[in-house]
């Protein structure tokens, strides 16, 4: 027993009666003479699911008027103004929370998870850019995305990135995919939420390592086009996979190209491809060796991302709240460390065996072996198959929006005659 | 687009397919977690058995003041006249001394009910949500107060920055349908208001 306990009773004159149904009833409640009332203890509810299924239907709308523009109406002004209007909505109004990119984390924890069960919203959010986009590209990325926006909106004065560059920093978003799902599989952490940098913007709060990330982020974006979405969005990943198998997509002119080159310094974010000759004879040759030796790497090199992954897997584990608690517990039994931390006290207050975290812990560390070496693995592949699509020589008669790369923001319009001319006459039409 | 007529090659077969087998995907994996889903929203919660007032809560919100609470459940508390939520619980100190008061923020009314009994009142407007109060009231008292995230002020963020930091792992995700946990034996409602003779 603590001692404040007996000063406490000869103080208050308690009787030690009456029914004790709480926990830690060390004095019963008192029978007042006055009659008193108790105060109700005010339990305010949640905000409305209903306003989270506007969200959807406010997400499925701007994706549908998007695409229009950015498809059909062409129009650059119409897209900044519409993607004005979703940094407005899905940032500044509703906090820039739930969004795709962190889906991403709800959908892997609830399919290795089975405790685990995902609001059908956060669903929603994961599935319809990524149904959209395998139709008409990204335009959820164009003028949806509120982390596109905030960036997009900031762009003054573009830079080019060389393209070995732009290439090399890609590979830093299929890192930040693949750790994110293994931490979001294992349970350990939500990192796309942890580390975005622009929420703290949207509400105006945050801690400040996160808004100077984010301000350095911005700053950046002055002079190279959406850092963020090129080099680290681990949903643009995914939507660039699914864009280069998309139904239509946004083509830079909307007849045929003239080849005038005027747009090709159009494309701020480096995704506008030159035309390109067939290949020679002797090109061919020699790519065909290239391609032979690549395609030779890519074992080698996920072999040695399945060896990196294996070795990372233990610190890796250390995110996980119980991993880590399982190696101070042992440490300070071991005698290794002094004293109790905060987490450790908890969890001798609970009363569990020690053994029983530890076995908890191995099989988190087992999982996180797997989950390490599937990434480094999965990593590997990603650079092997980049090296392959480097050797690859394919003709290419016209000035054309990358695949994978195009973010639909339409600036390319604005650059081509073909188009100019097609607005001309279409006002011509009209009068 | 569609005026070039051109027969589809190799190329577009192979992205036709490959949309084919995506939108199969997706569709599987919406199939599969539809099993797995709830249609109402989830929110962040305390669980106050694990809770041990570490005073995380109050430095980890993204909300200044944070969204974490103190809460009293008014059937559960003694209302001793000597409060160790109230006072510095230090056997030495314990007196009704002004400086002897424990919340950083005065945020807790204390009104005079009849002889022995106080009544304790929190002020949410000034609660910072840091524990001291409810440490002081589960380690000597009945364990009235507790930390519950009010969801009048929380953000519900995908990933609670609170949660990530707890080190007892207290924090949970709750139904929006019961979205409060309460102390152990407790229940609010009005049957709780007239204690048993």
């Amino acid at each position: 027993m603590k001692h404040g306990i007996p000063i406490l009773a000869t103080l208050l004159l308690l009787s030690a009666l009456s029914g004790a149904a709480f926990g830690l009833q060390r004095f019963p409640p008192p029978q007042f003479e006055s009659g008193h009332k108790l105060p109700e203890t005010l339990y305010p509810p949640p905000h409305a699911d209903l306003f989270e299924y506007l969200d959807v239907a406010a997400l499925a709308a701007a994706l549908g008027v998007a695409s229009w523009l950015a498809m059909k109406k062409r129009s650059r002004t119409a897209l900044f103004a519409l993607m004005l209007a979703s940094l407005a909505y899905f940032g500044f109004w509703r906090g820039g929370c739930t969004c795709p990119i962190g889906a991403i984390q709800n959908v892997t924890l609830a399919l290795f998870d089975a405790s685990y069960t995902i609001p059908l919203i956060a669903l929603a959010f994961f599935l319809l850019p990524l149904v959209f986009t395998l139709f008409f590209g990204r335009t959820f990325c164009a003028a949806v995305c509120p982390l596109g926006a905030i960036q997009d909106a900031v762009l003054v004065r573009p830079v080019r990135v060389p393209p070995w560059l732009e290439r090399g920093l890609r590979l830093l978003a299929y890192a930040y995919l693949g750790a994110a799902v293994l931490f979001a599989a294992t349970g350990s952490a939500f990192i796309i939420c942890q580390y975005d940098p622009f929420v703290g913007f949207f509400r105006l709060s945050g801690s400040l390592w996160m808004l100077l990330f984010g301000g350095a982020m911005l700053l950046i974006g002055l002079f190279i086009g959406r850092p963020y979405c090129r080099f680290l969005c681990p949903y643009g990943v995914i939507l660039g996979w699914l864009s280069s198998a998309s139904r239509w997509r946004v083509t830079i002119t909307p007849e045929r190209c003239v080849h005038c080159r005027l747009c090709e310094e159009a494309c701020p974010f480096g995704a506008i491809r030159t035309p390109a000759e067939p290949p020679t004879a002797r090109d061919r040759a020699q790519a065909k060796r290239r391609l032979a030796h690549f395609l030779g790497l890519i074992p080698v090199l996920v072999v040695a991302g399945l060896l990196v992954g294996g070795v990372l897997a233990t610190p890796f584990s250390k995110m996980h709240a119980r991993v880590s608690l399982a190696e101070r517990v042992k440490a300070e039994e071991t005698g290794k460390v002094k004293g109790t931390t905060d987490a450790t006290d908890a969890f001798y207050e609970t009363g569990q065996p020690p053994s029983e975290l530890y076995a908890e812990a191995l099989a988190l560390r087992g999982k996180f072996l797997t989950g390490g070496r599937l990434l480094g693995g999965f990593l590997g592949l990603v650079v092997g198959l980049g090296l392959v699509q480097l050797s690859l020589r394919r003709s290419r008669p016209d000035y054309e929006a990358d695949r994978s790369g195009c973010l639909a923001c339409g600036r390319c319009f604005d650059y081509c005659p073909v188009e100019l001319d097609r607005r001309k006459k279409a006002r011509e039409r009209k009068e | 687009m569609e005026d070039q007529e051109k027969k589809p090659d190799r190329r577009d077969f192979l992205r036709s397919g490959l949309r084919g087998a995506c939108l199969l995907g997706l569709g599987g994996t919406l199939g599969f977690l539809a099993t797995r889903s709830r249609k109402a929203d989830l929110v962040w919660q305390i669980d106050p058995e694990k809770c041990i007032q570490c005073g995380k809560c109050a430095t980890n919100c993204v909300l200044k003041p944070s969204a974490v609470k103190c809460v009293h459940a008014y059937a559960m508390c003694g209302y001793c006249e000597l409060c160790t939520g109230y006072f510095e619980p230090e056997p030495n100190a314990l007196n009704t001394a002004a400086e002897n008061q424990l919340c950083p923020v005065d945020a807790i009314k204390r009104t005079f009910v009849e002889d022995p009994y106080y009544e304790y009142d929190i002020d949410e407007s000034l609660c910072i949500g840091c524990g001291k109060c409810v440490k002081g009231c589960r380690s000597f008292g009945n364990g009235s107060l507790h930390l519950q995230v009010r969801h009048d002020r929380c953000l519900n963020c995908n990933d609670c920055s609170i949660a990530a930091a707890c080190p007892s792992q207290a924090y949970v995700r709750v139904p929006s349908s019961h979205p409060y946990l309460y102390p152990k034996g407790y229940t609010p409602g009005p049957q709780q208001d007239e204690p048993k003779p």
